[in-house]
C-alpha cells in the first residue's frame, strides 16, 4: 500500500484531503464518508418506492381487484359506464385513446385496480428493491463506509476511487432497475428468487424486458458490492490504528468485515446464474430449460448458495448495529464479546451450507433434506448465542431508553421472533405444509424487514456523526414506538394466515373458498400496513427537519468509547486530527478505572496496560 | 394462544406426524420467547436509569455463554432427529399405491390421468382415453386407500398442494416425482398450486375428491363400464 495514509497521519497526507471543491465533495467524492452519505440516501429514496409497493399489494390482497383509493374509478362507474366522479372522467378519457397512446395507468391498472401481472411485477420489484437497493446500500454500502475507517482509526478506506466508482456503479444499477418499471411488458414478474425455467422464457410470464434489465441490473450491483467488499476488507486487514488489534474491533466493524467476506464470496455466484438465465433468455442456451437438456432445479441451487449468505449479509451488520447501541445506552460492556464475534463467524461459515432448507419441497433428492435440516438446526445456535448475550448486556445495566435504544431493543424482539418461527420451517416435515405460505412470508419480514429497526437504530445513533446535528428525540421516540406497534400487528398475523394455509404470491385470495375465513385477517394486515406506512413520515419530516435545522452535535453526544467519537461532528476529511492509538476494547463502560462511565478506546490512562484488552 | 386452531383440518394418515411436530415446536418455541421477552422486560424495568446507580461492570461469563450454546444446540438437534422419521416415512419411503394416479402440472391446471383397472399408465383403459379432451383439476380417489401421484411437469415449476392432508410437492418440467397420501375422510378438498407460475398462478386450483368406498365403485363402474371390479 502506498505510504499509507492512515498508518501514517502526518501533517502533509492531513493537507492533501483539504479543500476539493464542489464536485469531488459532493458528487464524485473519494470521501468515504461522503460516499458512505450517498449510499444512505440512494436507501432511502428507494425504501420510500419499495414501502408505496408493499402498499400497492396490501391493498390489493385486503381489497381484491378494487380500485384503489382516489385514483380509481367509482363502482358506479364500472358497473354502468356512466361517469360520476372527475376522476371517472379522467378514466373515460383515458381509455378512449387508441392503444398505443394509452398511459401506463390504462395500460397497468385499468380503472384503478391492479391486475395480476401488474400485482406479480409489484412483489417481485418489492423485495428485490427492498433487499438490493435499500438494506445492502443502507447497512453495507452505508454504515459500512462511514463506519469502517472511523471505527478503526484510519482517515479512508484502502482504495478511495475504487470506493467512489462502487457508489456511482451501484447507482447505475439502480437506475437500470428503476427503469426495468417502464419498459414495453413491465417488470419482472417471477419473484425476488426469479425461479427458472419461469424466467427462462419469455413465453412463460409475458415479461421480456424487464426481466433481462433485471438481471442486467443485478449484475450491475455484484461488479459495486464486490468494489466494496474488497475495499472493506483490505482497509480492516491493513489500516487499523496502532493498538486497534482485531479484538479491539467494535461488533459493528466486525460484523460489516465478515459481511463483506460474505459479499466477495457469495455475489459471483449470483452473478454467474443471472449471466446464465440472460444467456438462456436471449441466446438460446438451456441451462435451466429441460427440453435442451437443462436443470431446471439448477437455478434454485445456484441461487439458494447466494441468497442465504446473502440473508446473513443482510442481518449481520443489523446485529453489529444493535450491539453498538444496546451496550453504549446500557452504559456496560458487551457480555461475551469474543462469543459475540464468534457466534458471526460461525454464521458465516454455516451459511454456506444451509441453502437446500429453500428447497425441501423442490424436487430435490429428500436424502438432501436430512442433511440440509440438520446443518439449519445447527446455525440457529449462534443466533441464539447473539440474542442471550445481548440479553445478558442489558442485565444489571443503566439502561437510558433513547431513540436509537429504542429501536436497537425493538430489533432484538423481533428478531427472537424471526428466529424461533424459522426453527419450523428448519424442521422438514413441518415445512411441507408452511413452505410458500404466509407463515414463510411472516417469518422473512421478522428478520429482513426487522432489519428495519436496526437501521433506524443506526441512522438516529450515528447522525450526530454523520451530519453534525441531533435528531429529535421525541418525534424519535413517537416513530420507534409506533412503528413497533405497528410492524408487529402488519407481520404478526401473517402467521396465522400461513398455519390456515394461505400461499404467498396469489393476487385474490378470494378465488380460494378455503382462505375466505382468513380474508378478515388480511384486512386487519392491510390496515396495520398503511398505518405503518404512514408513521415513516414522522420519521422522514424529523430526518429532513433536523438535517438542517437539528442541535448542533458535539463530538461525543452519546457518551461512547469507540474511535468514530473522538472525531468532530462531522469528521472532516482525514477524519482524525492524529491518528489515534487505541489502548483498549469498545466497551469499557462503567469501568472502575475512571470515574465516569465511559472509557474511550484512545485515552491513555496512567494504569493502562494489562486490563481493557479482553 | 393455540395458533393451532387455525391450521385446516388433517386427513390424512401422515397429517398427525407433521401437525404434532409442528405443536412441539410451537410449545418449544413458545416457552423461549416466553422466557426472553420476560427477561428483557424485567431487565429494562429494574436496569433502567436511576440516579446515583452505577451499571454492574462485567465482560460476561464464559459458564452461561457455554449452558445457553448448548441447551438450545441439544434441542435443535434432537428435533432434527424427530422430524428425520416423520420426513422419512412421508418424502422418502413411498409405498406402493393401491391407487395410481399422474398429475401433469401446466400453466394453469392440472391435467389428470387415470390408469383405468389395469393400473398401468399408456394402456388402452387409460383415461382420458385417446381423443377425449383432458381431465382438469379434478381427481378423484377413494378414502382409506394409498393413492399415490405421479407428478410430471410440462412447463415450469407448480406446486402440489393439499392443505388437508399435508402434502406439498414441487412439480419439475421434464421429470417424474412420486408423491402419495392417504385420505382419511371423504370430502372435496382445494388443491391450489403453490409456487408462482405466472399470470395465472392466483387462481390456479383444483379439487380432490375423496370418496367413500360406495361411491367411489359407482364412479369406477361410470368411468369404465366393461370392466366389473375396480382395480
Amino acid at each position: 500500500m502506498s505510504e499509507s495514509r492512515a498508518a501514517k497521519g502526518t501533517h502533509e497526507v492531513h493537507e492533501a484531503h483539504a479543500h476539493p471543491g464542489f464536485v469531488r465533495t459532493y458528487i464524485f467524492s473519494t470521501d468515504h464518508k461522503m460516499i458512505g452519505r450517498q449510499f444512505l440516501f440512494m436507501g432511502l429514496f428507494m425504501l420510500i418506492i419499495g414501502g408505496l409497493m408493499a402498499m400497492l399489494i396490501r391493498w390489493e390482497l385486503a381489497f381484491p381487484e378494487k380500485p384503489l383509493p382516489i385514483i380509481g374509478a367509482s363502482k358506479e362507474f364500472i358497473d354502468t359506464g356512466e361517469p360520476k366522479t372527475s376522476m371517472d372522467q379522467t378514466w373515460a378519457e383515458w381509455l378512449s385513446k387508441p392503444e398505443s397512446e394509452q398511459n401506463w395507468l390504462t395500460k397497468n391498472m385499468p380503472m384503478g385496480a391492479i391486475t395480476a401481472p401488474l400485482y406479480n411485477s409489484l412483489f417481485t420489484m418489492h423485495a428485490t428493491l427492498m433487499i438490493f437497493f435499500v438494506v445492502m446500500p443502507i447497512m453495507v454500502g452505508g454504515f459500512g463506509n462511514f463506519l469502517i475507517p472511523l471505527t478503526i482509526g484510519a482517515r479512508d478506506m484502502a482504495f478511495p476511487t475504487l470506493n467512489m466508482l462502487s457508489f456511482w456503479v451501484g447507482l447505475l444499477s439502480g437506475i437500470i432497475m428503476l427503469a426495468s418499471l417502464f419498459v414495453p411488458g413491465g417488470p419482472a414478474a417471477a419473484g425476488w428468487t426469479s425461479y427458472a425455467p419461469l424466467t427462462a422464457k419469455v413465453e412463460y410470464t409475458g415479461v421480456n424486458w424487464g426481466q433481462n434489465l433485471w438481471c442486467i441490473s443485478l449484475i450491475v450491483m455484484g461488479i459495486s458490492s464486490l468494489m466494496g467488499s474488497i475495499n472493506y476488507i483490505t482497509t480492516i486487514i491493513n489500516m487499523r490504528a496502532p493498538g486497534m488489534t482485531f479484538f479491539r474491533m467494535p461488533l459493528i466493524t466486525w460484523s460489516l468485515f465478515i459481511t463483506a467476506i460474505l459479499l466477495l464470496l457469495a455475489l459471483p455466484v449470483l452473478t454467474s446464474a443471472l449471466a446464465m438465465l440472460l444467456f438462456d433468455r436471449m441466446l438460446g442456451t438451456h441451462f435451466f430449460l429441460p427440453e435442451g437438456g437443462g436443470e431446471p432445479i439448477l437455478w434454485q441451487h445456484l441461487f439458494w448458495f447466494f441468497g442465504h449468505p446473502e440473508v446473513y449479509i443482510l442481518v449481520l451488520p443489523a446485529m453489529g448495529v444493535t450491539s453498538e447501541v444496546l451496550s453504549v445506552f446500557s452504559r456496560k460492556p458487551i457480555f461475551g464479546y469474543r462469543g459475540m464475534v464468534f457466534a458471526m463467524t460461525a454464521i458465516a461459515f454455516l451459511s454456506w451450507v444451509v441453502w437446500g432448507h429453500h428447497m425441501f419441497v423442490s424436487g430435490m433428492n429428500p436424502l438432501i433434506g436430512a442433511t440440509f435440516m440438520m446443518t439449519t438446526m445447527v446455525i440457529a445456535v449462534p443466533s441464539a448465542i447473539k440474542t442471550f448475550n445481548w440479553l445478558g448486556t442489558l442485565w444489571g445495566g443503566s439502561i437510558r431508553f433513547t431513540t436509537p435504544m429504542l429501536f436497537g431493543l425493538a430489533f432484538v424482539s423481533n428478531f427472537v421472533i424471526g428466529g424461533l418461527s424459522g426453527i419450523f420451517m428448519a424442521s422438514t416435515p413441518v415445512d411441507i405444509f408452511i413452505h410458500d405460505t404466509y407463515y414463510i412470508v411472516a417469518h422473512f419480514h421478522y428478520v429482513v424487514a426487522g432489519i428495519i429497526f436496526a437501521i433506524f437504530a443506526a441512522i438516529t445513533y450515528w447522525f450526530p456523526k454523520m451530519f453534525g446535528r441531533m435528531m429529535n428525540e421525541t418525534l424519535g421516540k413517537i416513530h420507534a414506538i409506533l412503528t413497533f406497534i405497528f410492524f408487529n400487528a402488519t407481520f404478526f398475523p401473517m402467521h396465522i394466515l400461513g398455519v390456515g394455509g394461505h400461499m404467498r404470491r396469489i393476487f385474490n385470495p378470494m378465488q380460494y373458498e378455503f382462505l375466505h375465513p382468513l380474508q378478515p385477517i388480511n384486512v386487519f394486515i392491510s390496515i396495520s400496513a398503511f398505518c405503518l406506512g404512514a408513521v415513516q413520515l414522522i420519521f422522514l419530516f424529523n430526518f429532513i427537519w433536523s438535517l438542517f435545522a437539528g442541535k448542533r452535535a458535539d463530538r461525543n453526544p452519546w457518551h461512547a468509547n469507540t474511535l468514530e467519537w473522538t472525531t468532530p461532528s462531522p469528521p472532516p476529511h482525514g477524519n482524525f486530527d492524529k491518528i489515534p492509538t487505541v489502548y483498549r476494547g469498545p466497551y469499557e463502560y462503567s469501568s472502575p478505572e475512571v470515574a465516569e462511565d465511559w472509557l474511550p478506546q484512545d485515552r491513555r490512562l496512567e494504569t493502562t496496560t494489562a486490563k481493557g484488552a479482553h | 394462544m393455540r395458533m393451532l386452531n387455525w391450521l385446516p383440518e388433517d386427513v390424512s394418515t401422515y397429517g398427525k406426524e407433521v401437525d404434532s411436530l409442528f405443536y412441539l415446536i410451537y410449545y418449544i418455541t413458545g416457552i423461549v420467547f416466553l422466557l426472553v421477552t420476560v427477561a428483557m422486560i424485567v431487565f429494562l424495568i429494574k436496569y433502567r436509569y436511576q440516579e446515583g446507580r452505577r451499571a454492574i461492570y462485567t465482560h460476561g461469563s464464559t459458564t452461561l455463554e457455554i449452558i445457553w450454546t448448548a441447551i438450545p444446540a441439544i434441542i435443535l438437534i434432537l428435533l432434527a432427529f424427530k422430524s428425520q422419521a416423520a420426513w422419512s416415512h412421508i418424502k422418502m419411503n413411498i409405498p406402493p399405491g393401491e391407487v395410481q394416479i399422474r398429475v401433469l402440472a401446466k400453466q394453469f391446471n392440472w391435467d389428470i390421468t387415470y390408469p383405468g383397472p389395469d393400473g398401468k399408465f399408456g394402456t388402452e383403459d387409460d383415461l382420458p382415453r385417446p381423443g377425449d379432451p383432458a381431465i382438469l383439476d379434478e381427481i378423484h380417489v377413494p378414502v382409506n386407500k394409498v393413492v399415490r401421484v405421479e407428478l410430471v411437469g410440462k412447463d415450469v415449476i407448480h406446486s402440489f398442494f393439499l392443505p388437508h392432508l399435508r402434502l406439498k410437492q414441487d412439480v419439475l418440467p421434464g421429470r417424474t416425482i412420486l408423491a402419495w397420501f392417504q385420505a382419511t375422510k371423504p370430502g372435496r378438498y382445494p388443491l391450489p398450486c403453490a409456487e408462482l407460475c405466472g399470470i395465472g398462478h392466483s387462481g390456479m386450483l383444483g379439487s380432490l375428491i375423496v370418496h367413500t368406498p360406495e361411491e367411489y365403485a359407482a364412479w369406477v363402474k361410470e368411468k369404465w363400464p366393461s370392466t366389473e371390479k375396480a382395480q
